[in-house]
């Protein structure tokens, strides 16, 4: 077994409210300076960075998730990761049914910026991302995984867009294996609330600038095995 | 007003029924279930467009006399059956929160 230091929640110049400087390649970059093996790059309901993100990674020797974080019709925020980019990228496109399309406003809520690996801007979103899917939270798992996806509930510790923020509490007999939380305080508490283990829950940085991505801190025990690392991942992760 | 009395009007629609007979006595309208847990009270008519199954534990614990999904907004079998297990009464009406609001001011 080896340590994978991870982040798996990060946002990119793509997401609104992501610092247009958090291009792929600062990102991928920053997470080999800061000690991480495996990083997961979720904007908001799009992984159109997803591709560019892949390519720096390689060339970084970083292990690579596509994902996105998908807004809920409820408002809630769910980490959805992918096996491969191509899933990820028909999930992207699927999507794109079940999103409000409503234009951006750069000046109020920031650029969305598609770039290749070498930073370079090759697109720019023209509807607004980060804003609620006609998915609702109970029909998000059944969605992402016609994609060869999972997903889990993000930020569960925080006050707004988490799943106990907006409905209360986890619903019952939710079939989540695994929760996002931002910080450690109170993990025993929440671990309770969510009627999940404690080892299963992911601390992820949730970076909207390339400052916050995390050092490696965290860390999941997988195989020895890079090439598989991904499946592996979601296995600990319990899907 | 029970809730029987507004099931009078056609504008509402009863989804789930256990106890028609509940006294009305305030309303109060709200989305984000953690907000509605602490504020919602007793026999207040709760209204809101949340269809999540946790709507019944929050209508549970705050004992509000009945559920009132606006906009037309449904819940599917099994949250129903859930309501008439945990006596939740659950009324639907297409008319949005506000003019629901205005109705039951009407009435009360």
């Amino acid at each position: 077994m080896k340590k994978y230091f991870y982040d798996l929640h990060i946002h990119s110049c793509l997401s609104p409210c992501g610092d247009d400087d958090a291009t792929p390649c600062s990102i991928a970059g920053i997470g080999k300076l800061n000690g991480l093996d495996i990083m997961a790059l979720t904007d908001h309901n799009t992984a159109k960075n997803c591709p560019a993100f892949f390519k720096a990674a390689k060339a970084y020797g970083i292990i690579a998730v596509a994902g996105m974080e998908l807004t809920t019709a409820e408002d809630i925020h769910m980490v959805c990761l992918f096996r491969t980019l191509e899933d990820a990228l028909a999930c992207d496109e699927a999507l794109k049914e079940k999103r409000i399309l409503m234009p951006n406003r750069p000046k109020i809520f920031g650029r969305q910026l598609i770039m290749d690996e070498d930073d370079n801007i090759i697109a720019e979103e023209e509807n607004i991302l980060s804003f609620a899917t006609n998915l609702s939270f109970d029909e998000v798992p059944e969605f992402i995984k016609g994609f060869n996806g999972v997903c889990f509930p993000a930020h569960i510790d925080r006050p707004s867009n988490s799943v106990i923020a907006v409905l209360g509490a986890f619903p019952p007999n939710h079939s989540f294996p695994c929760a996002e939380m931002h910080g450690r305080e109170r993990v025993t508490d929440y671990a309770v609330m969510a009627s999940i283990k404690t080892e299963k829950m992911v601390f992820s940085s949730d970076a909207h600038q390339l400052l916050y991505i995390k050092e490696a801190t965290d860390f999941i025990e997988l195989p020895d095995d890079d090439e598989n690392a991904v499946e592996n991942l979601f296995k600990a992760l319990g899907f | 007003m029970t809730v029987r009395d507004l099931l009078t009007s056609e504008k509402f629609s009863a989804i789930s029924l256990p106890d028609e007979s509940r006294e009305i006595k305030n309303v109060y309208i709200g989305d984000l279930l953690s907000w509605v847990m602490g504020r919602a009270k007793a026999d207040d008519a709760w209204i809101t467009i949340m269809s999540n199954v946790n709507i019944l534990a929050v209508a549970s614990l705050a004992d509000t006399s009945c559920i009132i999904l606006a906009e037309g907004v449904t819940v599917d079998e099994t949250i129903k059956a859930t309501a008439m297990d945990k006596e939740i009464n659950i009324l639907t009406t297409n008319m949005n929160i506000y003019e629901t609001a205005i109705y039951l001011n009407g009435l009360l």
